[in-house]
């Protein structure tokens, strides 16, 4: 076995498993605020690549600052989105508010194609292509930058659900609302925030992702794979996103390279189901007292 | 009751409707003064808990409303104030059914009442003062802090409903019914922290129940409401020897020797209450 072969995809697998961990994060967000699984994730993910893609080609926007345009794009369209059509169906099943998420995710990809086409395209650069190495293994920039990036953003998120009181603000809110209410929480405001910041995270993971694979209407699917991550790790636990991105990337850039590329989803879905066979909430989910 | 004492709360003839078609209160009015507490009784289905909702607000939630009538809050009306609002100018509503957070641990639960201190307190984190209050009323709660709340037992829930209204510091608290489904032990145990709450801290409280002996036990003054309204009221001294109450409400058995048509007529009507 060629080892220095064997590190180089194993990097590339972390790299890819982090993107995948950043991305599962906006999952988990919205979940443990509002008990919603937001299948347009992928879309939303596609949207802040295509942003950032408008900023820099149509209105000739510096990529600095493009960047943080691009996300704040991501937190305005998820205050929308929340305001206009998740809270007004508040108290209806969830599988009417997934129904919901699916149509947002597909009128997503059907503007995209009206405004700029089914063609892929390569984003600006906006990471330099200096290869980085770890010893003597070969990383791409971008999958190192994406990987920092996105180890720090969880990062962040561990800590502040940690130490920070809106994190039992949030879970509070998502066991019940009206209780939350009358503990004074400001649930209105919660399910806002959590939409914001979870859309703004895709958005972001959106622009990591298109930076290394381009991007194109298409791309949302990556958003299935995160959704495979959250259901291994559970979909309330930002610690069950980031083991479980991170499992899922290795996991398919070994199988991919040494079992060749059809195997790539077997594995995933071979784990998935193994997973959900001995935790049903996820390696790390909160398990349910109740179940509905 | 007294037009001179400061009312904490008004409710001045209410009108509840559900669904825009179930009208629940039918006028009702009733006042707590500051300090006092009062037990608002009444059989399965008076109207109680959407009193109670209404007032907190949380009638909202079950697309409920307010039709005509005011209510007063500390000297303001509260119609127009969201929920949470309400909670932080220190009204707080210890819901029927306890209604702790499962998921959380026992403490998480008391930091999720912090947030009722919102613009009134400096620090109204993680290490507030109040939760020793809390365990100092509670000490099984104290045990149990980093346990998930969900494995605690009906009565130690219960004391951590009321642990909850304790953490906001409020001037009423609104108890319903925290008696439901606790052995009679745990009902006293609670019923005597109640008391004690009111006494040393000066909390106001409309107390809902229908275990009627032991909220009378520690109210001052009651009312007795019977399909969305108020049929009785008085302080509970009064209550407490009227006929009708302790026949129908306390389980007593009434004055020995045959009773005229008119007490049987009287009886038919009060029975409801009992239902
Ligand atoms: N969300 C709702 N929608 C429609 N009707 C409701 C709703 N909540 C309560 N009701 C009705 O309003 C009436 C009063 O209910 P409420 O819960 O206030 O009674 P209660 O006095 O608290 O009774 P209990 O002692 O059983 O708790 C009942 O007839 C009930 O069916
Ligand atoms: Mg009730």
């Amino acid at each position: 076995m060629d080892w220095l072969f064997f590190t180089e995809v194993t990097l590339a697998g972390l790299g890819s498993g982090a993107l995948l961990s950043l991305t599962a994060l906006s999952f988990v967000l919205i979940y443990k605020a509002t008990r919603v699984i937001n299948l347009a994730v992928g879309e939303i993910l596609m949207l802040g690549g295509y942003l950032f893609f408008a900023f820099v080609t149509a209105f000739g926007l510096a990529t600095w600052l493009a960047i943080p345009l691009a996300i704040a794009g991501g937190a305005l369209f998820g205050f929308v989105v929340e305001r206009t059509l998740i809270r007004p169906m508040l108290g209806e099943s969830s599988i009417s508010v997934l129904m919901l998420t699916v149509g947002l995710g597909s009128v997503l990809i059907g503007a995209t194609e009206l405004i700029w086409n089914t063609d892929p395209r390569a984003l600006p650069d906006f990471m330099g292509q200096t290869p980085v190495f770890i010893g003597e293994a070969y990383v791409s920039r971008k999958i190192a930058i994406g990987f920092v990036v996105s180890a720090l953003v969880i990062a962040l998120f561990l800590l502040l659900f940690r130490f920070w009181r809106g994190g039992v603000a949030l879970r509070a809110t998502a066991t019940d609302q009206a209780a939350a209410y009358s503990c004074g929480i400001n649930v209105p405001a919660v399910f806002s925030l959590a939409w914001m910041v979870a859309c703004a995270t895709a958005a972001g993971a959106g622009l990591l992702v298109g930076a290394i694979g381009g991007i194109s209407p298409t791309m949302g699917v990556f958003g299935l794979s995160a959704l495979v991550v959250v259901i291994i790790g559970g979909l309330d636990s930002v610690l069950g996103a980031l083991i479980g991105g991170i499992l899922i990337g290795l996991v398919e850039a070994w199988a991919g390279t040494f079992l060749g590329g059809e195997y790539k989803l077997v594995t995933t879905f071979s784990i998935l189901i193994a997973a959900l066979m001995i935790r049903p909430y996820g390696l790390f989910g909160t398990v349910e007292i109740e179940r509905l | 009751m007294a037009m001179t004492a400061h009312a904490i709360l008004d409710i001045s003839n209410i009108e509840v409707v559900y669904n825009k078609t179930i009208q629940v209160l039918r006028g009702l009015s009733l006042k707590v003064e500051a300090g006092k507490v009062v037990a608002l009784l009444g059989s399965n289905g008076a109207g109680k808990s959407t009193t109670l909702k209404a007032v907190s607000g949380l009638l909202a939630l079950e697309d409920g409303d307010v039709t005509s009538g005011a209510i007063t809050f500390d000297g303001a009306p509260s119609g127009a104030l969201k929920p949470h609002d309400l909670v932080r100018r220190g009204l707080f509503h210890v819901m029927e059914g306890r209604r702790i957070f499962e998921d959380l641990t026992v403490e998480e639960n008391l930091v999720a009442a912090t947030y009722a201190l919102t613009g009134r307190k400096a620090s109204s984190g993680r290490a507030s003062s109040s939760f020793d209050a809390v365990y100092e009323y509670f000490p099984r709660l104290h045990e149990r802090r980093n346990g998930r709340a969900g494995y605690l037992s009906g009565g130690e829930q219960q004391m951590l409903a009321i642990g909850r209204a304790l953490v906001a510091e409020p001037k009423l608290i609104l108890l319903d019914e925290p008696s439901l489904g606790l052995s009679p032990k745990l009902v006293e145990e609670i019923f005597t922290i109640i008391a004690r709450i009111n006494r040393e801290r000066g909390v106001s409280m409309l107390l809902v129940e229908q275990n009627a002996a032991v909220a009378l036990a520690v109210s001052h003054y009651g009312y007795i409401m019977e399909t969305g309204k108020i049929v009785l009221d008085g302080p509970t001294e009064r209550l407490m020897a009227d006929q009708d109450v302790r026949e129908f409400y306390l389980g007593m058995a009434g004055e020995a020797g045959a009773k005229s048509y008119r007490d049987i007529k009287h009886y038919k009507r009060r029975k409801r209450w009992l239902s």
